[in-house]
């Protein structure tokens, strides 16, 4: 067994999600990570914004920083450039990364610095009563396309890897196990590392659009998903409908903490911190 | 131009004095984003920062600018950003944020001709109510007023220290002809730096939010506190409630440290009021301007006086109840069409007339119209 | 047959007040080792079929059971 509780402020649980909502699955994958990362958790600061996701900050014991919507990767910049030996989480929605946020997502991915970006992607706005969000597939109902959703999605990955992030993955919550393993990637990536994570909504986006409870819609993601390697070999009319998970992009870039510092060496004329 | 700050007298922009006196009182985080007429602010804190060791960043808009800012004071930063109307009304949301969670940051805000994108290049004080109430839900706020470019040195460096001392953010509200002249004073050669009440016992036992005192203290991330920070309305450890007395306690708590503190926080300027009948009260760059018709005015016989708030929050109401029963009236002369006057109206509460000489066309307010207001009103 | 801590029942533990019933552990669950009950929480039911596979503790979105 892993034992989450060191790692809980157990007298906030039960959590506030809902039954069968996949946000304690991410969490408990973000847990492992941390703690196979052998990550010292007095150096670790958990950033989020607004939204059912954000809501994990206060479950978690860390330095914990519960944002304005939209704005948790702009925080979390200022708090990394202050003190780059922390390490720095983000916790971001659909909603709040992608629409609101999504601006702050385009210049953090742009500027390589060294964060790790966990979008939890459920297709919908779930803390505001399960309305679209820039991620709903097409046809989709949801509380404010109750016609059925006729706006194209975001590929939150492809936009963040144009944008510059120098790590890109997609995980699921069905996937766990791998999750784990992409996080603890994306944390170990010296650079900007953005990992969208497609997670369920059972109480509203499933009721919305009658797609089961928890576990159904939870068991339904391995239907949808293709890993990457097998999708590189995969004809495009059969990726159709299919979302590829894994690491989809990785490259070392010159990550932004440690070019300041190599700024301020040279000024300074004193050697930059390693 | 040598960018640090030396003993004597320097001939300085008033933006350029903003940078060096909160480079003084220890600002070594500076992220923000272009907007005029505050730019130059920017521009000398990109210089100076990282020559001293300190991180200056140009974020994507006056939004994250201020959330950067916000997030490098949590990890132990003196932090600062700049800017103008437009960037002010942005940056509202975030302003609420630090001011509930109790986060040190220095906000300054160069007022330019509004509203919208009015007259980028011209003075105005139109912002002054927004710095008060521009953010959503009850609060208390912090907003200085300079009045030359002495003044903007002293007053940004005491920002911070208020900051620090108040766990609250402060607004510089600097007018933009202040802003962009040029005045030649004696740089202080020593700027205290005051730094915020950190916690001295263990990580169990500290509560950021506790209710014991005024201003908790506050730890830095990283620091093995552990602690959690939300902009909902949280307990003692931070975390959200709903419950109401917890609710209506911190309330009570934010504003006593600020409007209870008000002695230790407002700074207010008064000129011969003993022997006055009739009183100006103007801030920033009008003042200057008000000075002039309240020697003019006592040249041509007329017993005027001054008052000029330094702070504008906590307004210097003590001031202002003082000398209200013993004036004819006093003269609010700002360059907005009356948003302290609203204030000092408030304040006198019938005891004096209040009378309004406002502008707000782009121009500075000479004396003249002061002049005029203070011989009609006595 | 020396007992291991293979062989050992595994330890399969609910926390009853986090669990929210979602029965995501009882559709994992390929031994049948857990069923709902009238409290609509989960209980283990038959312990001695777990394989210790760690699928309902992988996938407890509430941190509501663990195998030992």
């Amino acid at each position: 067994m892993f034992d989450y509780t060191p790692y809980l402020r157990t007298s906030r649980f039960p959590h506030i999600w809902c039954t069968g909502c996949g946000n304690g699955i991410v969490t408990k994958a973000l847990l492992r990570a941390v703690e196979h990362s052998g990550l010292d958790r007095d150096r670790v600061a958990v950033v989020s914004g607004i939204g059912c996701s954000g809501r994990l900050t206060v479950y978690v014991d860390f330095d914990t920083l519960h944002t304005t919507h939209g704005r948790a990767l702009a925080f979390a910049t200022g708090l990394k450039l202050a003190r780059p030996e922390l390490t720095v989480i983000v916790i971001t929605g659909d909603g709040d990364g992608l629409a609101i946020g999504g601006n702050h997502l385009i210049h953090a991915a742009r500027r390589n610095l060294d964060l790790t970006c966990i979008l939890f992607n459920n297709q919908t706005y779930g803390m505001t009563g399960g309305q679209v969000a820039p991620t709903t597939a097409a046809s989709r109902l949801t509380s404010t396309s109750p016609d059925g959703n006729i706006e194209p999605a975001f590929d939150a990955c492809a936009l963040a890897k144009v944008a510059g992030a120098s790590f890109v993955a997609r995980g699921s919550t069905y996937h766990a196990t791998g999750l784990e393993t992409l996080l603890a990637q994306g944390i170990a990536h010296a650079g900007f590392a953005f990992v969208e994570v497609l997670t369920d909504c059972p109480e509203l986006f499933g009721r919305h659009n009658k797609l089961g409870d928890g576990g159904r819609m939870l068991l339904r993601q391995r239907e949808v998903t293709v890993p990457e390697a097998k999708a590189r070999r995969m004809a495009p009319e059969d990726l159709e409908g299919k979302t590829v998970i894994g690491i989809l992009h990785r490259e070392e870039r010159a990550e932004f903490a440690g070019e300041y510092a190599r700024l301020r060496a040279r000024l300074t004329g004193r050697a930059a911190a390693s | 131009m040598s960018a640090t700050p030396t003993d004597g007298v320097r001939l300085l922009q008033g933006n350029e004095a903003c940078a060096l006196g909160a480079f003084a009182a220890g600002c070594r985080f500076y992220a923000g984003y272009p907007i005029t007429p505050s730019s130059e602010i920017g521009e000398w804190m990109a210089r100076m920062l990282p020559r001293a060791g300190g991180t200056f960043i140009q974020m994507e808009d006056e939004i994250a600018s201020l959330a950067a800012i916000i997030g490098a004071s949590l990890g132990g930063a003196k932090a600062m950003t700049a800017t103008s109307g437009p960037g002010f009304s942005l940056m509202q949301e975030n302003l609420g944020f630090a001011v509930f969670t109790e986060i040190p940051c220095v906000v300054v805000n160069v007022m330019r001709g509004g509203p919208s994108t009015g007259l980028p290049t011209s003075p105005a004080q139109g912002d002054v109510m927004q710095a008060r109430w521009g953010t959503h839900g009850d609060h208390p706020i912090v907003a200085l007023a300079p009045a030359s470019v002495a003044e903007t040195y002293t007053e940004t460096a005491r920002a911070f220290a208020l900051a620090e001392r108040f766990r609250t953010p402060v607004i510089v509200l600097l007018d933009e002809v202040i802003g962009h002249m040029r005045e030649a004073f004696a740089v202080p050669t020593d700027t205290p730096a005051e730094e915020r009440r950190r916690p001295a016992g263990s990580r169990e036992t500290y509560r950021p939010y506790a209710m014991d005192a005024d201003v908790p203290p506050l730890a830095d991330f990283g620091e093995g506190y552990r602690f959690h920070v939300t902009g909902l309305a949280h307990d003692e450890r931070g975390y959200p409630t709903r419950d109401p007395g917890v609710v209506a306690g911190l309330h009570a708590r934010l504003a006593r440290k600020i409007e209870g503190n008000a002695a230790g926080i407002a700074r207010c300027e008064t000129w011969g009021l003993e022997d006055a009948s009739v009183a100006v009260l103007a801030y920033g760059a009008t003042a200057r301007s008000a000075r002039a018709a309240v020697r003019r005015a006592r040249g041509a016989g007329i017993r005027a006086g001054l008052i000029r708030p330094v702070t504008l929050w906590p307004f210097p109401g003590e001031v202002v109840r003082r000398w209200a029963p013993r004036l004819a009236a006093i003269v609010v002369a700002e360059m907005n069409l009356g948003q302290i006057a609203l204030e000092v109206e408030r304040l006198v509460a019938g005891a004096t007339r209040v009378v309004g000489c406002h502008q707000a066309d782009g121009e500075l307010m000479l004396p003249a119209p002061i002049l005029e207001a203070l011989r009609r009103a006595g | 047959m020396q007992e291991t801590a293979r062989t050992k029942t595994p330890a399969i533990a609910v926390t009853d007040e986090w669990c929210k019933g979602c029965e995501i552990c009882v559709l994992v669950c390929e031994e049948r080792c857990l069923d709902m009950n009238a409290r609509g929480t989960v209980d283990v039911v038959d312990a001695e079929a777990c394989t210790r596979c760690m699928l309902c503790e992988l996938y407890c979105p509430d941190f509501a059971i663990t195998v030992q």
